[in-house]
């Protein structure tokens, strides 16, 4: 009996301790910098831009788990090179950093909260392709990334995707992201070589604990991993994908997507592109940003 | 009063004795079996170091505050998901009791007892249906059923009134929903046996003194019900607090979710997760010691009728949840 | 609809490999189950608290942590599960013996998660036997282990069978939560693959997951309820 009274009262005192550490904010704001906010702007009337400006609120899906592009820190605000040029636009838009709602948006759901207009763009990694140009429509490419592939640093029998085909190496990635069904291709027996978890951070511990030999995803990404933990990991052969990220927006959206064109061609040029990449994804060591990708317009 | 004072003797000298020296050598083999199995092997993987726990366990750390108010954050949102899900089952599992004994004693003309017949049988397929299907892939399909029709969050306008207005996100309410169809089903399930096994002279009586069957179900029944299967009812609560964890699968910032979001960035995953263990295994364990409390006191209060034999015994075993085994269930003769 | 027809065999993979961790793990959790409850009602007080401990850890504990821990703490531990992969037994589950260890992972989750549960299921069922047994077996000279193996748990197996039942039933839906932590393949996560990658309806799919998890549930269910009705009706 007393001992089941004291686990009881070690039990309360847990409790207590972590609804004290409650509090702080909750909601989602951007952290300070970012693009220069726009003063005096005018947008065509009706147009989305002119019911963003007025609404005083932009509601953006990003990813709150990919190092360098976007990642939710400790202090509960996304970081990272999306999350940047997410905020350009809005700087365009005459939003502030702190007029942002970020949501996250897992694949799952990526093509749904746009049609819905649960949100009004996607900055997330977004990998433009034809069968999702079906739902939705891109602007961008913002980005050019490449998918590679990631070993230990003492791993010699990785060389690049075909070194799958013998059968014995193990990859890991993330559920359904399209470097997962790339790698797809490459493997002998999927069932033998392919694990998937729902975040990169898995995979990279499971790498540390040797249950895989190589994780695969966008370069960047795997820098970043490279950069975290000195001496752990290294890259395997070059890039054997092109992975353009664009933004994605409401399908039959022509003004406000020529409009989103301009505020990137216009941030190629003006140095605030560089900027974002310096401040975050730049940081990274070997993360290069090469010269801005041609904008594809339709 | 437990069975286990009757399986041996009281312990004489001799087996006092040997029940030491057996205590002593398990209690040894436990250290250095720990020692050899976990400590070690987790020393030399580098997953002891003060690297990796500071940030949960010293406050001295520099990113102990932040890291801990976000996981404050996370249990917040758990906690809030929970008492929404159980408060939701609570009243859809009573709601569907109450049909499902309706529908079993009504009596009336012979064509609406046909459509009385369908209608339950309608009610127990689906009853079977929901409780058979797990409770992750209920809340996953209801996510993205309720994305394809264009959920958003709920705002309601304190303003008015002074406060800031109250946002239900729609991750929030898709987790309830998912939760409540599962939980719901299975707390009705509970009350419907807790009704139906008690002795018939009860809706007799109510009968006598002309109840109609709604009124009998509302007056006489279900509050004995209610009393009855508590402890089947508080388990139940402690499974949708477990199950809130699923919400890390439709991105609901709950503290499994958040735990994982820290992770990216302080790289410590089994540490922050034997810690997030620790408080559930906490909350749960407290929100079971009060319900056997409440129970106690309970049936210390008031005389209960006497156990009832034969019927009302836990929820039909079919498709149960992993309910708690209270020990007086099992007693089948009275 | 025609979702279903087309992805048959993708269903048809899936539903075998959730039944080959349903049954590892069901035997698993019975074996774990029985030890752990003969732990606790033994006369050695350690052992008791050892298998109360068990109990409070398992049983509180969500099975999302369990599977994590299993999954990146057990090779933090140094083991990749090996000791499941019992020769002979890979014949029938083939994935027993794959280098890939994330299907004994899961095994090995479900079997301790489940069996902490499964242990309450046996203790309900040795109180259920009226002490009066208990204390003429005590009576003629029995000792703990001969009273327990002749007397008791002979009797208590029968008023155990329902809530154990429950408790596998319980376990093959807990199965479902293995397909987000590293098992590829299974029947929740071939819902998620259609569902996500391949954009299909959501209406179909979920209907054939459905019926996936109910075609294990269900005849189990009903054969606990012939079962139950039985058991009252002898009495």
């Amino acid at each position: 009996m007393r001992i089941n009274r004291l686990a009881a009262l070690a039990a309360v005192t847990v409790f207590a301790l972590a609804a004290t550490a409650c509090g702080g904010d909750d909601k989602n704001s951007g952290s300070g910098s970012g693009g220069d906010v726009s003063t005096d702007v005018s947008f065509a009337a009706g147009s989305t831009m002119q019911k963003l400006h007025d609404a005083k609120k932009i509601k953006v899906g990003t990813k709150y788990d990919q190092p360098g592009f976007g990642l939710k820190g400790l202090d509960g605000k996304p970081a990272g090179f999306d999350v940047e040029i997410a905020k350009i636009i809005a700087g365009k838009l005459g939003l502030k950093a702190d007029q942002i709602e970020w949501s996250e948006s897992p694949s799952a759901v990526r093509e749904q909260v746009i049609e819905q207009g649960t949100v009004d763009i996607v900055v997330a990694t977004y990998t433009i392709n034809d069968t999702r140009k079906q739902r939705i429509s891109f602007a961008g490419p913002y980005y050019e990334a490449g998918q590679t592939i990631m070993v230990r640093t003492d791993e010699s029998g990785i060389s690049g995707p075909d070194s799958f085909k013998a059968g014995d190496k193990k990859v890991c990635s993330v559920t359904n992201s399209t470097p997962a069904n790339n790698i797809k291709k490459y493997l002998g027996s999927e069932a033998q070589q392919l694990v998937l978890f729902d975040t990169y951070q898995k995979c990279v511990d499971a790498l540390t604990a040797k249950q895989v030999d190589a994780v695969t995803t966008d370069n960047v990404i795997l820098l970043g991993f490279i950069d975290k933990n000195p001496g752990k990991f290294k890259l395997a052969g070059d890039t054997f994908t092109k992975e353009p990220y664009g933004i994605g927006l409401k399908k039959d959206d022509k003004v406000f997507r020529d409009w989103i064109n301009d505020v990137l061609e216009r941030a190629f040029s003006d140095g605030s592109y560089q900027k974002a990449w310096d401040s975050t994804a730049g940081k990274i060591q070997n993360a290069k940003l090469g010269s801005p990708p041609a904008i594809v317009r339709y | 009063m437990s069975n286990q004072a009757v399986l041996y003797d009281a312990p004489g000298p001799k087996a006092r004795r040997l029940t030491l020296i057996v205590s002593i050598v398990a209690a040894v083999v436990a250290v250095v079996g720990a020692y050899f199995f976990i400590y070690r092997p987790l020393k030399e993987n580098g997953q002891l170091s003060m690297e990796l726990w500071g940030p949960l366990i010293d406050p001295g750390n520099e990113n102990f505050d932040q890291l801990w108010q976000r996981l404050g954050q996370g249990f917040k949102a758990t906690i809030i998901a929970a008492v929404l899900a159980i408060i939701c089952s609570l009243l859809f599992g009573t709601a569907l009791a109450i049909l499902r004994v309706q529908l079993r004693s009504v009596r009336t003309v012979p064509g609406v007892q046909l459509l009385i017949s369908v209608l339950n049988l309608i009610t127990r397929i689906c009853v079977e249906v929901l409780r058979g299907i797990p409770v992750v892939i209920t809340i996953f399909f209801v996510w993205v059923g309720l994305n394809q029709l264009g959920a958003k969050d709920i705002v309601i306008p304190l303003s008015d009134i002074g406060l800031a207005d109250l946002t239900i996100s729609y991750l929030l309410y898709s987790l309830v929903i998912g939760l409540t169809i599962y939980n719901g089903v299975v707390i009705g399930e509970i009350l419907r046996s807790g009704m139906e096994g008690l002795p018939r002279g009860q809706r007799e009586a109510a009968d006598a003194i002309g109840l109609s069957t709604f009124q009998t179900i509302r007056l006489v029944l279900l509050p004995q019900a209610y009393r009855i299967m508590l402890p089947a009812l508080i388990s139940q609560l402690v499974v949708v607090l477990k199950d809130t964890s699923l919400g890390f699968i439709i991105t609901y910032e709950e503290i499994l979710r958040v735990a994982g979001q820290t992770v990216q960035v302080l790289g410590n995953g089994i540490q922050t997760y034997v810690v997030v263990g620790a408080i559930y295994i906490a909350a749960n364990y407290t929100l079971s010691k009060i319900a056997e409390y409440t129970q106690r006191r309970m049936a210390r209060g008031r005389k209960t009728p006497r156990q009832p034999g034969g019927g009302a015994q836990l929820p039909p075993a079919s498709l149960g949840a992993d309910t708690e085994l209270p020990a007086l269930v099992a007693k089948l003769d009275d | 609809m025609s979702v279903l027809f087309d992805n048959i065999d993708l269903f048809a993979k899936g539903f075998w490999l959730t039944l080959q961790v349903c049954i590892l793990s069901a035997i698993g959790a019975v074996i774990i189950g029985t030890v752990v409850a003969v732990l606790r009602i033994s006369p050695i007080p350690p052992l008791r608290w050892l298998g109360t401990a068990y109990v409070t850890v398992f049983r509180n504990a969500p099975l999302t942590v369990v599977f994590f821990l299993a999954a990146f703490g057990l090779p933090a531990l140094g083991s990749n599960a090996e000791f499941l992969n019992i020769p002979g037994l890979n014949l029938l589950f083939s994935r027993l013996d794959y280098d890939l260890p994330y299907f004994r992972f899961a095994v090995f989750a479900l079997m301790i998660y489940t069996g902490a549960f499964v242990c309450e299921a046996l203790r309900s069922g040795v109180n259920a036997v009226p002490p009066g047994q208990a204390e003429a077996a005590r009576a003629i000279g029995l000792t703990f282990s001969q009273n327990l193996r002749h007397v008791v748990l002979p009797q208590a197996w029968r008023a155990a069978i329902v809530p154990l039942g429950s408790v596998i039933i319980a376990m093959i839906k807990n199965s479902a939560i293995a397909g987000f932590f590293g098992l590829a393949g299974d029947l929740s996560q071939t819902g998620y693959d259609l569902v996500v990658a391949r954009g299909e309806a959501v209406l179909p799919v979920f209907v054939g997951i459905s019926l996936g998890f109910l075609l294990l549930t269900m005849p189990l269910g009903l054969l606990l309820d012939r079962f139950e009705r039985q058991a009252v009706r002898a009495r």
